[in-house]
């Protein structure tokens, strides 16, 4: 029985390690500038991580394997209570890794989550609702006019309460879809209009909640132009599934030029960008 | 010499009529009994819905006749809706994390040996246990109705009766919330669509009433285990169980009173509103809050609050899950190891370690969820740290079987599982308490997969592990080993084989709670292991059958079982199978030995008795020791 167990323990191991060193699976290509750094963390916490199951599994295999009972009475285990010594040692090893693990891990986001944008960031107000995304754009003028919830009203399209009195409102744009630029850092305000929702685009790296009753600054920056898919992380109610959208990587010259439109034209040109860009292959 | 059985010699007399002996007992054992019943009608709730979820995912669009005749609203024509899925996902966890996890090792297992094993007659408060159990009870019959408000006509029309907050038969079948009940979702009320209206109250009251019942048990266990230590029980001798058992209690009497309270908030948001949870200006389904009667105007309220009041519960309630199957397992490891616990004190740190530092991560949960981006540095390297006395514990397991003699009895396969599914389940921690890869993993599978494994599967082979090792005991026979291996190869085998491809769906970026993912085109190369998962879930899931038979047939049928029948050392093997009504026959026994004391050199057996007078021990645990 011992034996049998060890080496499904063992088999186990090695079928868990594979699937990760496949390689048949693995994060999507990344397509911001502190992905690489997550990556890589990501990657050294993962080899510690595979090391760390692989010896403690090896070692519990070798044990059931190794110390069966023999069936003689006269054949008595070891008789021990520890070693303090042995307690220690384990203790300081795993407390020096498993902090400097943590520690390292807190890099990529001191850079991204203790500053705040840089000056020159392009910023997009984002505004989410039950199943539905929607991207606010400061226009020609660079300044986002005044929003309040009392004029939302889903119904005649004003999603995230523009205040069509105010001068800077009138060359504002809101679309579905997020447009920013490529290698600029941007700065996304984050709302939500009724529940909590979480900006996801796997290729970023990055999460963030949309959480009502706040406005959350996040920043970062895209360096690769492209159409990817944005998703809900939070549960958000019934529809969570399918509160899809998608993130537009835009040549700066192309935000340039949709920056200068009014709303309609804005619109129509990111529907038409959305359709021309193709999402990148998976395998 | 142990103490002597008398069959049938109690000093206190037992209750004779059947509502006293079985149903409102005050005995201990009998209320023990009743939690593990309790848990094993909720798993096999809570395993169904999983299965449910699972046929979904794999197999979206199917139609399955059997739920349309059991959902006829949840499942219009044999098709899951997507807030059918939600409301199993809510119910499912919150069914297993509350009435089967916290259930079955404290309120099953640490009820019926923790008195036993530290040589009391009962629990100091056996009118308050008895209370504790009805209490949580109660708690899962409204559990239950939360399902059925909604998607039963009928039964939605009577709660109608109790107010409009009540008035169910909406079409959905639960709750939609998670087992976290993430406000403002959950706090505004039906305006925030299905799933949202008396379920979630019943929800909401569910979790308060569990609460109360969990108090109640707490306060019971902790004076239980400090006053009434028979003699030569000192805290040092005590079995790891009962160190497992006392610090969970602890956890969740300073927890469980966080989650009443917020929970009361959040019930009062809902239905008196207030806005505890609630900021100004919601603009929910197309109304403003405030400009329709549908929608009350709420000011104020902070989301976030509700995520620090539950995860402050929250967090701790992971380890009042899994400690007792730490104990458990120490406890079955030196067992059938034949071979003292390595590192007694050690252990009995790294559970207080892992007790006291379950108080300070909490915000781990919530790195991206707006609050302050310098408390998740904290948070994080403190979650890190929590991996130390976790390792401790796993290496103090495998120095327990270095040089034994191991004796593979079903019960040591599950505690050896739940070594192996500890560290599996546990390892990934140092991946997702780090702040700044929770940035790509927050929400994803891998959390689920982590989850599951450590504080799921990892506890739940805990209980099976003690389980099959008490159960001689407890019914006086023992379960069938056959059935109970085949059960354990299934079942190992099983899991792994759901939980570890997760890990990769979570790397890719699979989210959870998802009732589908045909919306994305990054997901789609993981649909071969998403059909893997579902196909060895429903495998794992039957092969349960299984064990239930062998629980329930065992309990009539199984081979009789004798009052020490697997040579073990500590007390609940010095009295009779089952024990009587006061547990000693009227005889407390006297302790003079730690409670690990296998392979003693010199020693007749290869096992001396905690109440093993004049025995040489050389190194008892703070006693007797010295003498090297």
């Amino acid at each position: 029985m011992g034996r049998v167990l060890a080496v499904i323990i063992w088999i186990i191991t090695l079928l868990s390690v594979l699937l990760f060193v496949s390689g048949k699976w693995w994060f999507p290509a990344a397509i911001s500038e502190h992905a690489p750094a997550l990556d890589r963390q990501f990657l050294i916490t993962i080899i510690v991580v595979g090391i760390a199951f692989t010896a403690a599994q090896v070692g519990l295999g070798w044990m059931v394997w190794k110390y069966r009972d023999t069936g003689s009475a006269a054949d008595r285990a070891v008789y021990s209570h520890g070693s303090n010594r042995l307690e220690v040692v384990w203790t300081v090893i795993t407390a020096v890794i498993f902090i400097t693990l943590g520690l390292m891990g807190q890099s990529v986001w001191a850079s991204l989550r203790l500053h705040d944008a840089p000056p020159g960031s392009y910023t997009v107000e984002v505004v989410a609702q039950q199943f539905q995304w929607n991207f606010h754009y400061a226009g020609k003028d660079g300044k986002f006019g005044r929003t309040d919830p009392k004029f939302i009203d889903d119904g005649s399209l004003n999603f995230v309460g523009l205040d069509s009195t105010d001068g800077s409102a009138s060359d504002d744009a809101v679309t579905s879809t997020l447009a920013i630029p490529v290698n600029r850092p941007v700065e996304l305000r984050l709302r939500s209009k009724d529940v909590i929702h979480n900006f996801w685009v796997p290729q970023l790296r990055f999460k963030q909640d949309l959480v009502p009753g706040m406005e959350i600054k996040v920043h970062f920056t895209a360096n690769r132009v492209g159409k990817y898919e944005l998703a809900c992380a939070e549960l958000c109610g019934q529809l969570h599934f399918k509160m899809r959208s998608f993130m537009l990587v835009l040549p700066e010259e192309e935000i340039q030029s949709l920056q200068a439109m009014p709303q309609e034209q804005f619109q129509a040109r990111v529907q038409e960008l959305l359709n021309q860009y193709q999402l990148p292959t998976y395998q | 010499m142990s103490v002597e059985s008398h069959e049938g010699v109690h000093r206190h007399p037992a209750p004779t009529g059947f509502i006293r002996k079985y149903i409102f007992s005050v005995d201990h054992k009998v209320i023990g009994i009743q939690y593990i019943m309790l848990a094993l009608a909720a798993v096999a709730v809570g395993m169904t819905m999983s299965l449910l979820m699972r046929l979904n995912l794999s197999w979206p669009g199917t139609h399955w006749p059997i739920l349309e005749t059991l959902f006829p609203t949840g499942a219009p024509g044999g098709v899951m809706t997507p807030e059918f899925y939600l409301s199993l996902v809510t119910m499912h966890g919150t069914i297993m994390v509350f009435f089967v996890l916290t259930t079955a090792p404290q309120g099953g297992f640490g009820n019926y040996f923790l008195p036993i094993q530290i040589g009391a007659e009962d629990m100091a408060f056996p009118v308050l246990n008895m209370l504790s159990f009805w209490v949580t009870f109660v708690g899962f019959i409204v559990i239950l109705l939360a399902i059925f408000v909604e998607g039963n006509q009928s039964i939605g029309e009577w709660f109608a009766g109790l107010g409009p907050s009540f008035a169910g038969g909406s079409g959905t079948v639960g709750p939609i919330g998670g087992w976290t009940g993430y406000a403002p979702l959950s706090a505004l009320g039906k305006v925030a669509g299905p799933g949202q209206g008396a379920g979630m109250n019943l929800w909401v009251i569910s979790i308060a009433i569990f609460c109360i019942g969990s108090l109640l048990g707490a306060l019971n266990f902790i004076t239980t285990l400090l006053n009434m230590r028979t003699k030569g029980m000192s805290l040092m001798r005590m079995p790891l169980t009962c160190w497992a058992w006392f610090t969970t209690a602890v956890l969740a009497l300073l927890s469980f009173p966080v989650l009443l309270g917020g929970g009361i908030l959040l019930l009062l948001d809902r239905i008196a509103g207030t806005s505890f949870f609630i900021p100004s200006g919601l603009y929910v389904s197309g109304l403003l809050s405030g400009s329709n009667p549908n929608f009350p105007l709420h000011t104020g309220g902070s989301p976030i609050l509700w995520q620090h009041l539950f995860w402050f519960f929250g967090h701790p309630e992971v380890y009042i899950a899994i400690l007792p199957g730490m104990g458990a397992t120490s406890h079955i490891l030196a067992t059938f190891a034949r071979k003292p616990v390595f590192g007694y004190r050690a252990m009995v740190f790294a559970i207080f370690a892992i007790g006291l530092l379950g108080f300070f991560v909490w915000g781990h949960h919530m790195f991206i969820s707006g609050m302050s981006p310098y408390s998740a540095i904290a948070f994080s390297v403190l979650t890190l740290s929590i991996g130390v006395p976790s390792a401790v514990k796993t290496f103090n397991w495998l120095g327990t079987l270095w040089g034994a003699r191991i004796r593979f009895t079903t019960a040591m396969l599950f505690a050896l599982g739940f070594v192996s599914l500890f560290v599996a389940g546990g390892i990934t921690g140092l991946i997702l308490g780090q702040s700044s890869l929770d940035l790509a993993m927050h929400d994803t599978y891998i959390v689920t997969a982590h989850f599951h494994l450590v504080m799921g599967v990892a506890s739940i082979f805990g209980m099976f592990a003690a389980l099959y090792f008490w159960f001689p005991k407890m019914f006086g026979r023992f379960m069938n080993e056959t059935i109970g291996k085949i059960h354990f190869w299934l079942t190992f085998v099983g899991v792994y084989t759901i939980f570890v491809p997760m890990h990769i769906m979570g790397i890719v970026g699979m989210p959870r709670r998802y009732s589908s993912f045909a919306e994305y085109r990054f997901l789609d190369s993981l649909h071969p292991l998403v059909v893997l998962v579902s196909v060895a879930a429903v495998i794992t899931i039957f092969a349960q059958i299984l064990f239930y038979f062998n629980v329930f047939w065992s309990i009539f049928k199984g081979k009789k079982a004798s009052d020490n029948p697997w040579e073990a050392t500590t007390l609940e093997w010095t009295t009779a199978t089952p024990p009587p009504h006061d547990n000693f026959a009227g005889v407390l026994p006297t302790v003079y030995h730690g409670p690990y004391e296998f392979a003693v050199p010199g020693a007749p057996n290869d096992y001396v008795m905690q109440t093993d007078v004049g025995a040489d021990v050389p190194s008892g645990n703070g006693h007797n020791g010295h003498k090297h």
